[in-house]
């Protein structure tokens, strides 16, 4: 048994740790909470009028691009953290490979900037 | 996998009567605090008013009175809703925030785990509870649900990735990534080999500190970046279905985290549990350090409400631009130069 998955059970058991409060809480309540049904309570909130439709209408498409976008830097940034840990280590050469890695990564965001997707009409 | 789980009894002793108590204590009490100081109180003087005066002294009972309130009301799933996701949700939410807090230290031995990874698992999980607010928006069957939670969503992946580049420039200066190797690398360091009171990052990350909160204060959707929330547009946002103690329990997440992170800028900018003129193997800072990192905690935490109360706003295309066309390039450019002056120096 290595500390290192020793360290990481501590974690697991925080996760489980935020499941149990959770649910304390929720079974707390239930002791004492009233259940009054009436179908009025379970109608969709729209401001007190009846709900038009369904609730799960289309949204805008910019946000499924922003979420692109941030998969590309988001995988970026699990590139840097180990360079960072090491660029001591490395010295000029780290500096200029990295250089080169995020100036290809901001073409694609200058790209994206220039393609007008970061604008809201 | 049996390995894994095999009885060892003082390692199973150790965490769940100690660690499992303490983290519970750090969780929830900074939350409770964060809500009487700021929420109730800090926010009632800047308004000239006086805030909640009647439970307990000063008021300072209001918050137990609340949750009691939270507890009785009954508890709804609208007819609509995709049932199990719509429980789910809170349970995602609070997950993210007590794998947040396992990651920090208040003292040389102070702490819950001394993970390599420390700060790199911080960040992975901050984003577990976008997942949850998907959750909690989409399950609700409900128009202002629905958008308020796409709004979080983009809102909080978008200023994810300033927050992560903004800790690199740290973990650059720091030479590694554990939480505890942060602290001591900010209590021995030297600014430009003068190492009078160590080298907190806020001094030579000052830009990366900006960026840091600017970037937490919208993940936490607090003012200026309440767009999710936006009551008078959306209701509640994703929240608008939520009532009684589920409402209560995304309640607690918010301020909850609004605690970690703070104490996670305290630690990453602020020397965490390290104040100058005492040697940092010293065994004093077990039983100080937990005070000296919840009161640098409770400065930051301060700075992030004293900013909801005072600034309107944002629009969605405004918060979007903020995020995309300046943190990010600045903190990419925080990262170069601190790269080179690493290199040079």
């Amino acid at each position: 048994m290595s500390d290192f998955l020793r360290s990481y059970l501590t974690v697991a058991v925080f996760g489980v740790l935020a499941c149990a409060l959770v649910g304390a809480f929720v079974g707390l309540s239930a002791l004492i909470r009233p259940a009054r049904k009436q179908d009025q309570k379970y109608l969709t909130y729209e401001s007190g009028v009846d709900p038009v439709g369904t609730g799960w209408t289309q949204s805008n498409i910019r946000y499924y691009i922003f979420a692109l976008l941030f998969v590309m830097f988001d995988v970026e940034a699990v590139f840097i953290f180990p360079w960072a840990t090491r660029l001591e280590q490395y010295g000029l050469f780290g500096l200029i490979e990295m250089a080169i890695f995020i100036f290809i990564l901001l073409l694609g965001l200058l790209y994206a900037w220039r393609k007008g997707v970061l604008k809201w009409s | 996998m049996i390995e894994l789980l095999a009885l060892n009894p003082s390692w199973w002793q150790e965490t769940f009567l100690i660690k499992v108590p303490i983290g519970l204590l750090a969780v929830l009490l900074p939350a409770g605090t964060i809500v009487y100081l700021y929420l109730f109180k800090a926010i009632s003087f800047m308004q000239s008013r006086l805030g909640p005066m009647e439970a307990g002294p000063y008021g300072s009972l209001q918050l137990l009175a609340e949750v009691g309130k939270w507890l009785q009301k009954e508890d709804i799933f609208p007819s609509k809703a995709d049932k199990f996701v719509f429980a789910a949700a809170p349970f995602v939410v609070l997950m993210s925030t007590f794998l947040l807090v396992v990651v920090l230290p208040a003292g040389p031995d102070a702490l819950f785990v001394d993970l390599d990874a420390g700060i790199y698992l911080a960040m992975a999980v901050s984003s577990v509870s976008v997942i949850g607010i998907l959750m909690a928006g989409w399950s609700s069957a409900n128009k202002y649900s629905l958008l308020g939670g796409i709004r979080a969503a983009g809102q909080l992946i978008a200023y994810e990735l300033p927050l992560i580049l903004a800790v690199v420039g740290v973990v650059i200066q720091a030479g590694t990534m554990n939480m505890q190797g942060i602290v001591l690398a900010q209590a021995e360091g030297e600014i430009f080999g003068w190492g009078g009171i160590g080298n907190p990052f806020i001094l030579t990350q000052f830009i990366g500190f900006v960026i840091f909160m600017i970037a937490v204060q919208a993940e936490l959707t607090q003012a200026p970046f309440d767009m999710p929330v936006a009551e008078s547009e959306l209701v509640t946002g994703y929240l608008t279905e939520y009532s009684g103690i589920r409402f209560l329990l995304f309640f607690i997440g918010e301020f909850a985290s609004a605690g970690v992170f703070s104490a996670i800028a305290a630690v990453l900018f602020f020397g965490g549990w390290y104040i100058p003129g005492i040697d940092a193997g010293s065994q004093v800072f077990n039983v100080i350090g937990p005070l000296v990192l919840a009161t640098k905690t409770m400065i930051i935490a301060f700075l992030i409400f004293w900013f909801r109360f005072t600034f309107p706003r944002f629009r969605e295309d405004q918060l979007q631009r903020l995020a995309w066309k300046f943190l990010i390039p600045l903190s990419l450019v925080n990262i170069a130069l601190t790269g080179v002056l690493k290199v040079a120096l």
